[in-house]
C-alpha cells in the first residue's frame, strides 16, 4: 500500500487501481479525497480493498449504485455494523442503525416522534433563543473558534434538551461522543484504542441506566428521548438489555451531534468559497432552506456507511462473496456527476436539492433530518442577521477520521451590523 | 380523465385533473398543492410523500420497498401509501387522498 507522506495527495490517477487506499482518513484530514473518489467512479464503481486497518472491503461510489444497495435491505444487511469496523466482540452494542426489519422498524418509532415535525415546532422558539444568545456572545472583530464557541456548543444543548439531561453535566454526551468514533483504527492511529472507549461507553451507560430509573414511573409527562422509550410497550424495558439500551443511547448522542456540528462548520467554509453564494443568501434570506440542504450535501458529514452481504451477490460486474463488508461511500455519491449537476459548485439554488445522501437513503434514512435542518435554518437565520461578515481567519483544520467528515479547528472572525 | 383530489391535514380540499403517467406526488408538485417533500424524487426512499388513500378504483398495491418505508411511520394506517409509487394510468379511477400533518 502506498502511504502518502502527511498533507501530500497520492497521484490518484496514476495509481494501478489495486494500489488505491480508500481506508486513508487523511485523504478527509488535508481535504485530497476527491481524486480518489472521481477515479474510482469512472473505473471501478465498485472496488475490493483486499487489507486496510479495518480488514478487506468493498468500496461502492456512484450515486445509482449506492441507492441500488440502500433498497436491497436483504442482501446487504445493516448488522453487524454500519461503520467499516466491525463491532467488538466483548461489547456488541445494539442500535437500531444497525438492525434489520423488522427489530429496526419497532425501535426506531419508539423514538422517531421525539423529532417529528410537530415536536419540532415546539422546540424552536427554544432553539432560535438559545442559538441568538451564543451568537451574540461572540467577540467582534478578533480570531475565535467557530466549532467551540458556536459548533459544538449548539449541538450540545440540542442534546441535552432531548434527553433531558442534567445541564451542568451536558458536555459529558459530546465527549462521549466524540470518543466512541475516535476508534484508531479510523483516525490513521491518532485516536484512542478500543479499552478507552470502552470505559467512557460505560461510563455513559452507568449515568443513563440512573437516569432511566430515577425518570421510571416519576408520573412527569416529559417529552424527552428516555421517557419516550419507557413509554412504547416496545422498548419499555430496554434498560434490562443493557447493550440495546446503550447502542440506542449512542446512536442518538452521535446522530445528533457531529453530523450537525460539522454541518454547522461547514456552511462558514463554502460561504466564504462561494462569495457570490454568500451575496444571493444576504439578498435573499428566503433561499436559506435551500441553502441548508446544499451545506449538508456538501459537507457529507457522514463519509461512509457499511453494509454485509448475506450472500454471494453479482453486483456491478463484481462477484460479492458472503460476509464482504461494502461501504457506501455518500461522500462520492453526493459528488457523483452523473446524479448531480456539477456538483463541485456550491449552489445554494440547485434544482432537487434534497436529493443527496448525506443522510443515507431508504429504511435507514436519518431519522432526526428534519431537526438538523431546523437547527442549520435558524443558526444562518441569526447569524445573517447578527453579521455583516463572517470571514475564515485562518486555515480550517479539519478532523482526521475515516467515518467522519468535519473541522476540529475552525478560526473565524466577524463584524456586527 | 381521472381526478385527483387532495385532502389537506386541516381538512380543505384541492381537485385537479391528473396527467397518465404522473404519479400522485408529481401531480401535487405540478400544482403546487403543499404537503408532500419527496426529498428522494420519487425513488420510494426517503417516505416524505405520505399519503392516505380515502377513495380509489384499482390501484396496484405497495411493492416490498414500499411497504419497508412505511413501516417506519409512527402515524401509519391501513390506507397509507407513498404517493410517488402510485401513477396514474389510462382509465383509472378517481382518487381522493388525504396528506399527514407532516412529512419526516
Amino acid at each position: 500500500m502506498n502511504m502518502p507522506a502527511v498533507g501530500n495527495a497520492p497521484d490518484y490517477s496514476a495509481l494501478p487501481l489495486s494500489d488505491l487506499d480508500i481506508s486513508d482518513p487523511r485523504m478527509f484530514q488535508f481535504d485530497y479525497w476527491h481524486g480518489l473518489f472521481a477515479r474510482l467512479r469512472a473505473e471501478a464503481p465498485v472496488h475490493f480493498q483486499p487489507s486496510s486497518p479495518a480488514g478487506p472491503f468493498w468500496s461502492v461510489t456512484r450515486y445509482e449504485d449506492i441507492v441500488a444497495i440502500e433498497r436491497n435491505t436483504e442482501v446487504f444487511s445493516s448488522e453487524p455494523s454500519i461503520s467499516v469496523l466491525d463491532p467488538e466482540p466483548d461489547m456488541i452494542l445494539k442500535m437500531f442503525i444497525a438492525m434489520d426489519p423488522p427489530e429496526h422498524d419497532d425501535q426506531r418509532r419508539a423514538v422517531h416522534h421525539v423529532v417529528a415535525p410537530r415536536n419540532l415546532k415546539e422546540f424552536e422558539g427554544l432553539i432560535r433563543e438559545r442559538t441568538a444568545a451564543v451568537l451574540d456572545q461572540l467577540p467582534e472583530n478578533e480570531p475565535f473558534d467557530w466549532v467551540t464557541l458556536v459548533s459544538r456548543d449548539l449541538t450540545t444543548k440540542m442534546l441535552a434538551t432531548l434527553f433531558d439531561y442534567p445541564w451542568e453535566e451536558r458536555n459529558n454526551l459530546t465527549d462521549w461522543s466524540d470518543m466512541f468514533t475516535n476508534d484508531e483504527r479510523i483516525t490513521a492511529g491518532e485516536g484512542v484504542p478500543r479499552d478507552v472507549i470502552i470505559e467512557h461507553i460505560t461510563a455513559c451507560l452507568q449515568r443513563f441506566t440512573e437516569l432511566w430509573h430515577e425518570r421510571k414511573g416519576d408520573g412527569k409527562e416529559a417529552f424527552d428521548l428516555i421517557r419516550m422509550l419507557q413509554a412504547d410497550p416496545n422498548t419499555a424495558n430496554m434498560v434490562d438489555d443493557p447493550l440495546t439500551y446503550m447502542g440506542n443511547i449512542m446512536l442518538l448522542i452521535v446522530g445528533g451531534n457531529d453530523t450537525t456540528r460539522n454541518s454547522m462548520s461547514g456552511g462558514v467554509v463554502f460561504l466564504n468559497q462561494f462569495p457570490d453564494q454568500m451575496a444571493k443568501v444576504r439578498a435573499n434570506p428566503e433561499l436559506i432552506p435551500s441553502m441548508v440542504s446544499e451545506i449538508i450535501r456538501f459537507q457529507t458529514p457522514l463519509p461512509h456507511m457499511r453494509r454485509t452481504a448475506t450472500q454471494n451477490v453479482s453486483f456491478g460486474g463484481q462477484q460479492i462473496a458472503k460476509g464482504d463488508k461494502v461501504v457506501l461511500w455518500y461522500v462520492s455519491g453526493n459528488y457523483d456527476e452523473t446524479a448531480i449537476e456539477r456538483p463541485n459548485d456550491f449552489w445554494i439554488e440547485r434544482p432537487n436539492v434534497r436529493g443527496h445522501l448525506s443522510f443515507g437513503a431508504g429504511i435507514h434514512r436519518c431519522m432526526g433530518n428534519r431537526l438538523a435542518e431546523m437547527q442549520l435554518r435558524i443558526l444562518w437565520e441569526e447569524a445573517l442577521k447578527r453579521f455583516r461578515t463572517i470571514e475564515l481567519a485562518g486555515e480550517p483544520v479539519r478532523t482526521c477520521n475515516l467515518f467522519i467528515r468535519g473541522f476540529t479547528r475552525l478560526p473565524v472572525r466577524v463584524t456586527r451590523f | 380523465m381521472t381526478v385527483v383530489t387532495f385532502v389537506q391535514h386541516d381538512g380543505s380540499e384541492r381537485m385537479v385533473d391528473g396527467d397518465v403517467g404522473l404519479s400522485l406526488m408529481e401531480t401535487a408538485l405540478k400544482h403546487d398543492v403543499p404537503g408532500i417533500d419527496a426529498d428522494c424524487g420519487g425513488g420510494a426512499i426517503c417516505g416524505t410523500c405520505h399519503c392516505f388513500v380515502e377513495v380509489s378504483g384499482n390501484i396496484p398495491a405497495p411493492d416490498s420497498q414500499e411497504t419497508a418505508m412505511l413501516g417506519l411511520r409512527p402515524d401509519r394506517a391501513e390506507n397509507s401509501r407513498l404517493a410517488c409509487q402510485i401513477v396514474i394510468s389510462e382509465g383509472m379511477a378517481d382518487i381522493k387522498i388525504r396528506l399527514p400533518e407532516f412529512q419526516m
